[in-house]
């Protein structure tokens, strides 16, 4: 069961191959005997998953089932969900029970999808490794020395080692396309909008958008189909119409127009990611499509604005840990000003509260206008590159990640370096667009490496109609870490 | 430019996060580090761009003046760390 797609266990459920309660018992089985290994989950409640499950038979038998329904789903810890331990990684939250559902959780729940666990990350979805999270680090499943990426690790780790058929992760700088690349799965990044962060817990409001995790494009389409929608409870939710995200999955690609950005693939790459990637696009020719160079300049920016506008909007987020409504509170303090400082000295990481300290610099008196201003106006610039990009080509695509997966404590002494990890992911955050990765090849060590393709604004279909005819042709993304059953 | 250690402490209490001196001094060095970083876009003439705030740019949406949320104070207090007759309970403030 494990190693089938979501899209084959849907149709198993259909025929009453199986039951979702047959199913959610053989996933959380599986849980209990490999997550010490990988430490994907932060929280598990198979009492609450088995009762999902049972609704969701019977939903299937009264005929209201929906292709998702009855399908066990992984949760990053960042969304909201009613009665269950939410903690974004993060000790100040450990203690927090959710009294609400994020839009993106309750849209599942109607679907009749099984909550299976909340899956670990980076605190606060800061990082690109998931080592930060306070319940320690997710391992990869191809080989447990290295990191799975991150922020959403967790959920990439999970899906990699067949212990979920799919997961929802977010993506501020690339925390769910770099996880994928690194764990070898697929991960798609929407159009800043489509998702609702309502109830997701916000890090960088105007980069942070959710989307699914899984084993292949169509798995995502059907994930995608759930999760996106108008919610008029995010102020930059968009109201548009609703889609189809599996309509384009048989699209041929004859005279499709890739675009690649020169910058993708310039030093800094690792030669095995870029073998990987060319040979990705060789096969792509081979299936009709046409490349062309293209150049993104400001590119290189994008890190240094990144750092500037995530940590500002980070800092103003996270004021609302304080100790008092919610959340951990310091056992000992003077008075109300010892009460917050000691519970977020406490409370906080070593990295959480870097990015605090940075973002409250850059938005404090005198440097507004230098920093956060001066950073919001490169973004344009690089925004303006996509644009400009876009008028000679339907996608581009390039590498995930500029290294397959990392080791353990290698990155975590200098913050700059582990920043750097995201240069590739970053540029379609600023400009709002959508991301994807889809495995794409190993490096020599064998570790997985990801393809990114980024489309214009609401192309999602299109990427994912192109992702799943690379799939028909190739068999990266159905490969499974050695030693995975 | 630069932080001092008087800066990473001047931000430490505008963010309300106790520091101490060790702390500071680590923290200064992998701060430099990122300004070091964060310099190379402040060199950008940009002069004749807007900032972009958000991806779309859309406009906020208004809604109507009416009543959409249910009292629910008691659920969302019971996970608050101190609630007392409905309040939440800090150190006095005011003696």
């Amino acid at each position: 069961m494990h190693n089938a797609t979501l899209k084959s266990l849907s149709a198993s459920l259909a025929a009453r191959a199986f039951s979702s309660v047959e199913l959610t018992r053989h996933f959380v089985n599986r849980i209990n005997r490999l997550n010490p290994k990988y430490n994907c989950f932060i929280t598990l409640d198979p009492e609450r998953s088995l009762k999902q499950a049972e609704a969701a038979d019977r939903m299937r038998s009264a005929g209201t089932g929906q292709p998702l329904t009855g399908i066990p789903i992984a949760q990053k810890d960042i969304f909201c969900a009613q009665g269950w331990l939410t903690t974004c990684g993060s000790k100040i939250l450990s203690n927090f029970t959710s009294p609400y559902d994020a839009h993106v959780v309750e849209r599942l729940n109607a679907a009749g999808a099984v909550a299976l666990g909340k899956t670990n990350m980076d605190e606060f979805a800061m990082g690109s490794s998931s080592e930060t999270s306070h319940y320690g680090p997710v391992r990869n499943p191809w080989d447990v020395d290295k990191v799975p990426g991150g922020s959403s690790g967790g959920s990439a780790a999970a899906v990699a080692a067949r212990l979920a058929p799919g997961a929802i992760g977010t993506d501020t700088g690339g925390s769910i396309r770099q996880p994928a690349a690194l764990s070898g799965i697929c991960g798609l990044k929407p159009t800043y909008g489509v998702v609702s962060r309502y109830g997701m817990i916000a890090f960088a409001s105007s980069l942070d958008q959710g989307g699914p995790m899984a084993r292949s494009a169509e798995d995502l389409a059907l994930l995608l189909n759930v999760m996106a929608g108008f919610d008029p409870r995010d102020s930059t939710s968009l109201d548009r119409e609703r889609e189809d995200y599996t309509r384009e999955l048989g699209k041929p690609l004859k005279g499709l127009k890739i675009g690649l950005p020169q910058e993708f693939f310039a030093e800094g790459a690792a030669p095995g990611v870029v073998k990987a990637v060319e040979a990705a696009v060789a096969e792509f020719r081979r299936l009709g499509c046409e490349t062309v160079e293209v150049s993104l300049p400001n590119m290189k920016l994008s890190v240094p604005v990144y750092y500037v506008l995530a940590p500002a909007e980070a800092s103003s987020n996270l004021a609302r840990y304080d100790g008092v409504r919610y959340g951990y509170r310091a056992p000992e303090y003077s008075d109300l000003l010892d009460l917050y400082k000691k519970t977020r000295a406490q409370g906080f990481g070593q990295e959480v509260k870097r990015r605090i300290l940075i973002g409250t610099y850059v938005l404090s008196h005198g440097y507004y206008d230098a920093y956060y201003i001066q950073a919001q106006r490169v973004r344009r610039l690089i925004a303006r590159d996509f644009a400009e990009v876009f008028k000679r080509c339907d996608v581009i695509m390039g590498p995930t990640s500029p290294t397959t997966a990392f080791r353990i404590g290698e990155k975590m002494g200098d913050p700059v370096q582990m920043y750097l990890n995201d240069i590739y992911t970053i540029p379609a955050n600023l400009a709002g667009l959508p991301g994807m990765s889809i495995p794409c090849g190993s490096d020599a060590k064998g570790l997985p490496v990801g393809l990114q393709i980024v489309g214009n604004y609401f192309a999602e279909a299109k990427m994912l109609g192109i992702a799943h005819q690379y799939q028909l042709a190739t068999d990266w993304h159905t490969r499974a870490p050695k030693g995975i059953d | 430019m630069a932080l001092t250690l008087e800066d990473v402490k001047r931000v430490a209490d505008l963010a309300r996060i106790e520091i101490d001196e060790a702390e500071a001094r680590s923290v200064l060095s992998q701060l430099n580090d990122v300004f070091k970083l964060i310099a190379e876009m402040q060199a950008v003439d940009t002069r004749d761009v807007a900032p972009m705030s958000h991806a779309l740019d859309v406009v906020q949406r208004l809604r109507e003046d009416s009543v959409t949320e249910s009292d629910r104070h008691a659920l969302f207090q019971s996970v608050a760390p101190q609630v007392e007759s409905g309040l939440y309970l800090v150190p006095k403030v005011i003696e």
